[in-house]
């Protein structure tokens, strides 16, 4: 990993953020404030990415989260490390997940792995572009299935995929455009059947 | 086929505005006050005339479900969680509701609440779900100014609160059990049962668990009646139920129809038939991952409902149907799901930790046409040590795969082994 993303000794929320540390512990009751803890990780991930183009999860954040909810930290170092979506290590400007399980796999994931694997660079899962532009993952099913194959790319997902769609936005990121909007690339809308619906095609009724 | 004004999703599809002002056109928060002013018993009994069956998965009747729930508080709070977790391979319908219909959620939140007693509701969101966390989040904020939710909910004279929380990235989460350690801040871990949740649930609180889509289908059945939603579907099996189609068909969709429709015409009728007509099916998952794959001879009478597939050995599950035609390696397909759910083991129970991961091992190896027929039964041997012996039913979700495709595809199966011999090379061979 490049030296930009080495390890911080320490980490502290922007003032806007801890705004919204506050906002997410008084969601829970009195004394559960231990249920915020995947909030505050996120929002600590996030802030890594808007100050180092990496959104990662160093020690010294959960430290921190640890030190705000007032828990022991391996107890957050715990959550930090079961649940997938937290990065313990550096990723590049742009996460790319590819969901290979099965729904996706039928509809040609390979392809869009081999295309993330040709316009970056990377060779295998987990690695990142020499640039520290890409980062590539293989997920599990991202529930997207009837619009598979699925390409996450950071918070978005890009829907009927093909090699030719997901080589392009890479293209795209990699010139410097910015994301578009998520959702499908091959045009239709949302779950419905690619050629049109085949039902709530009279007009809508409010019940009885 | 479905009459368009017997569904309950009637912006599926996003083509209409899915905020506060297109919900209320749609019927939606209209007279909330009214249908909560007809007591809790009241709505567990129309619920349970309704004959709604748990939409998640299990199926359990979910009138059933909320009867479980103290009829007085003994000083505890009481909660509703609703699971928004999505994450069994094949399944995407909650995901429209959220985003299309999440004042339908929002509304069924608090009515299931009031028949349970629980002045609160978590909503649970898988964290890849980032987009429709914002959205539903702005649809609770828009339901909170309104005056819908809060304070006085509706006029009803309850006061509720909606708490939605993201996951981070765990399929266990979506087991109830482990939804509330998580909920709690925890590591997604399964409890042991007993207690069960209507006793000791969230923050050692009666919680009752409800999948989004049971949740979401609850105001409409208030509104038009027990006996119209229990008209539909089959006996026992009633009502309307989203499913996605995925896989090789023409078109895949979501699309919501009656419990009960054959398999053959939903496919037919809404995902524009197998690729290559109907002939060039091989298999179908029915239900989710874990629901035990079909062949085509099964699939050409197949109903779909929960009786109906449980004759089968199969299930309903989440109602995520999975098509593979005939150019598909089915031992390849049913291993991803194998590696899948090695993946997702949460590590807690041995027979789980230990054995996903050498299933999923045993399965590459008939992959790669280097299992021998011992090995292959030893696989089916070892898939009945693991299932029903864990914590959770997360050890027969990752069996039952395997067990299916042994049921519906033996010969394919056996054909790989390195020692298979035909009949005919037997018969050669003594």
């Amino acid at each position: 990993m490049s030296s930009t993303h080495a390890e911080p000794t320490n980490f502290a929320f922007t003032e806007a953020n801890m705004k919204l540390v506050e906002k997410a512990i008084r969601k829970y009751p009195e004394g559960r404030q231990m249920s915020a803890v995947k909030s505050l990780l996120d929002l600590a991930q996030r802030q890594m990415g808007v100050e180092t183009g990496s959104a990662w999860l160093p020690r010294a954040a959960m430290d921190k989260v640890a030190e705000i909810l007032g828990v022991a930290p391996i107890r957050v170092y715990e959550v930090a490390t079961f649940y997938t979506m937290f990065n313990l290590e550096p990723v590049g400007k742009f996460h790319l997940q590819v969901c290979t399980t099965t729904p996706c796999w039928l509809r040609g994931s390979d392809d869009i792995v081999s295309a993330c694997k040709k316009v970056s660079g990377i060779k295998h899962f987990g690695e990142t572009s020499a640039d520290g532009l890409f980062t590539l993952k293989e997920v599990e099913c991202l529930g997207a299935c009837v619009n598979a194959p699925v390409l996450q790319v950071n918070d978005d997902y890009f829907e009927d995929m093909d090699a030719e769609r997901t080589q392009a936005l890479l293209e795209d990121l990699k010139a410097g455009k910015p994301l578009p909007p998520a959702g499908s690339l091959g045009g239709r809308e949302s779950s419905a059947p690619a050629p049109g619906p085949t039902t709530l095609l009279s007009k809508p009724t409010a019940g009885e | 086929m479905l009459n368009d004004s017997d569904r309950i999703y009637q912006n599926l599809y996003g083509q209409q505005d899915w905020k506060l002002a297109g919900a209320r056109a749609r019927g939606d928060w209209d007279n909330t006050a009214a249908i909560i002013g007809r007591g809790r018993d009241a709505l567990i009994d129309e619920m349970k005339a309704s004959g709604m069956r748990g939409r998640g998965g299990a199926g359990f009747p979910t009138g059933m479900k909320w009867s479980f729930m103290p009829k007085q508080s003994d000083g505890r709070p009481h909660y509703l969680v609703i699971n928004a977790d999505e994450s069994e391979p094949g399944t995407c319908k909650d995901r429209d509701i959220i985003r299309n219909e999440p004042h339908k959620l929002i509304e069924g939140a608090l009515i299931a609440s009031f028949a349970m007693g629980a002045n609160t509701a978590f909503i649970y969101i898988r964290g890849e779900y980032y987009n429709e966390a914002q959205r539903l989040q702005f649809a609770i904020d828009e339901a909170y100014e309104a005056g819908l939710i809060g304070k006085n909910a509706a006029g009803s004279g309850w006061d509720f609160d909606v708490i939605l929380q993201r996951g981070a990235g765990a399929y266990i989460c979506g087991e109830e059990s482990a939804m509330l350690e998580s909920l709690e801040g925890k590591k997604g871990m399964p409890r042991m049962k007993p207690p069960f949740p209507a006793a000791m649930g969230l923050y050692g609180c009666p919680t009752t668990v409800n999948n989004v889509e049971t949740i979401a289908g609850a105001p409409t059945i208030m509104r038009r009646g027990a006996a119209w939603f229990s008209g539909l579907g089959r006996p026992k099996n009633a009502g309307t139920k989203i499913f996605c189609i995925s896989g090789h068909v023409n078109n895949p969709c979501n699309v919501e129809e009656e419990l009960g429709i054959s398999l053959k015409d939903l496919i037919e009728k809404h995902a524009g038939g197998v690729r290559g007509g109907w002939d060039n099916l091989q298999a179908i998952i029915p239900g989710g991952a874990s629901s035990p794959v079909l062949n085509k001879v099964m699939a050409d009478t197949q109903l779909m409902d929960f009786d109906s597939l449980a004759a089968s050995k199969s299930m309903m599950g989440s109602g995520a149907i999975i098509v593979m035609d005939k150019s598909v390696d089915v031992v390849k397909a049913i291993w991803r799901l194998s590696k899948f759910f090695k993946h997702e083991s949460c590590g807690q129970c041995t027979p789980c930790r230990e054995g996903t991961g050498w299933m999923m091992r045993q399965m590459d190896r008939i992959v790669q046409n280097k299992a021998s027929l011992a090995d292959i039964h030893l696989l089916e041997q070892v898939t009945t040590q693991v299932a029903g012996h864990t914590i959770c039913a997360f050890g027969e979700a990752a069996s039952w795969p395997i067990q299916g495709m042994m049921r519906a595809f033996r010969p394919e199966v056996e054909a790989r082994a390195i020692d298979y011999q035909s009949p005919a090379q037997a018969q050669a061979a003594e």
